[in-house]
């Protein structure tokens, strides 16, 4: 993503050509970060040199300039004479302006920009995060401090969600789920891909329902795809907490645990999406409209339990897993 | 439990075909699910859950028409081969 402020960095790839492709106009800092248009620190460039060379600047790199304004790739001190330097330029302006269409042909797909978003976060969100999904009852302010048509970072907001947590939480799940696995010894390495893509499926239908919901319905306009990957996503810490009290305390352990979280993920879910839902209908219209989004709300609330339970129950309860495999 | 990535493909696929064969002239008018009979609403105003849903089965025929021509090829093809 371009960003005028780390414009000194990027001259070792392109000698002014990049300059001029900065198109998003530079609003005024807020936050207090001043950085031009975007709204946390994007670190992806602060180690240029590794996505040429793939080590990182150090005393060992002996003969390699590892200074940020140096154009630094392998084999400079053998091209001396212009010709071939300039060359060597020109291929690496080429090799930047395809990178430049590559990533503007991909942002149609997956938006990448707005991906980064998600991802912007740092240590004390994580545990304020996790605090929050296990003790809701205590959190008083759930808006989330929007900026115009930009997600926020949720490094500044503890309320904005995020995709961090969800992916670590989805990978951490696989694995507690191959470890339960191993000690019923029922594991082998096909067991973690059936996992992973079993969840993966169930995650891709309830969003699906969730979608065709939200348009039938005519509700939750400003209800982002990637924010409902998160919301729908945050049970999968709970998952990992149930499984992780029944192996100390088997059976009692995992339902007690199962029923504690699903009732704060509950509590979680409906105050966080109560403020987004029905924050941006209450605007178009008078009153239906919030009354559909808070039940679907609750339909929403009330089936999670029931896929935690329906996720989990295998690597728990003695059920006849053994058929499905085979087949 | 096993339900891969790819048995959801089926299933999406297997619902899209459902939708596809849903005649209007034919099927959907005679239940009184067809577009003409819709009530004329104003322009800001709520769709409404059985417009919305009509709205949607006409645009997964139009759209889906010619692709679902060759997703069902594809998935015969490999259903063959592969069993």
């Amino acid at each position: 993503m371009d960003n005028p402020g780390s414009v000194p960095t990027k001259n070792f790839r392109l000698q002014g050509g990049r300059r001029s492709r900065q198109q998003k106009q530079p609003l005024p800092p807020q936050y207090g970060y001043g950085q031009g248009p975007q709204f946390f620190d994007d670190t992806t460039n602060i180690y240029p040199n590794l996505q040429f060379q793939g080590q990182p600047p150090g005393p060992a790199t002996g003969w390699n300039n590892q200074t940020f304004g140096q154009p630094s790739f392998p084999g400079q001190q053998i091209l001396g004479d212009p010709m071939a330097a300039m060359a060597m330029q020109y291929g690496q302006t080429l090799a930047g302006q395809g990178k430049v269409i590559v990533n503007e042909k991909l942002e149609k797909f997956v938006s990448v920009s707005k991906l980064k978003y998600y991802f912007a976060v740092d240590t004390a969100y994580v545990a304020k995060k996790l605090g929050l999904i296990f003790f809701p009852f205590t959190h008083s302010d759930w808006s989330v401090h929007y900026n115009q048509e930009e997600p926020v970072a949720p490094r500044y907001d503890i309320n904005a969600p995020d995709l961090y947590i969800p992916s670590m939480a989805f990978v951490t799940y696989i694995l507690t789920a191959g470890y339960l696995l191993g000690t019923q010894n029922k594991f082998s390495p096909e067991q973690l891909g059936i996992h992973a893509s079993s969840a993966l499926a169930w995650l891709t239908i309830e969003l699906a329902i969730i979608l065709l919901a939200l348009y039938v319905l005519n509700i939750g306009n400003s209800l982002k795809v990637l924010d409902l990957t998160a919301f729908c996503s945050y049970k999968y810490v709970c998952m990992i907490a149930a499984v992780l009290a029944s192996l100390i305390f088997s059976s009692l352990g995992y339902f007690a645990v199962l029923c504690y979280c699903s009732l704060s993920l509950d509590f979680f879910l409906l105050r966080t999406l109560r403020v987004s839902l029905l924050s941006q209908s209450t605007s178009d219209h008078y009153g239906g409209g919030s009354r559909r989004s808070l039940y679907l709300l609750l339909v929403l609330c009330v089936v999670q339990p029931f896929i935690m339970y329906w996720l989990t129950r295998h690597l728990v309860l003695d059920v006849g897993v053994q058929s499905n495999v085979m087949e | 439990m096993t339900f891969t990535l790819y048995s959801l493909f089926e299933a999406a696929l297997l619902c899209v075909n459902a939708v596809a064969v849903l005649h209007e002239e034919r099927f959907l008018s005679k239940v009184g699910w067809g577009r003409d009979d819709q009530t004329t609403r104003g322009f800001g105003e709520d769709p409404g859950v059985k417009s919305q849903l009509i709205n949607l089965i006409h645009s997964i025929r139009t759209v889906m028409r010619i692709p679902l021509i060759f997703l069902n090829i594809v998935t015969i093809l490999f259903k063959l081969i592969l069993g």
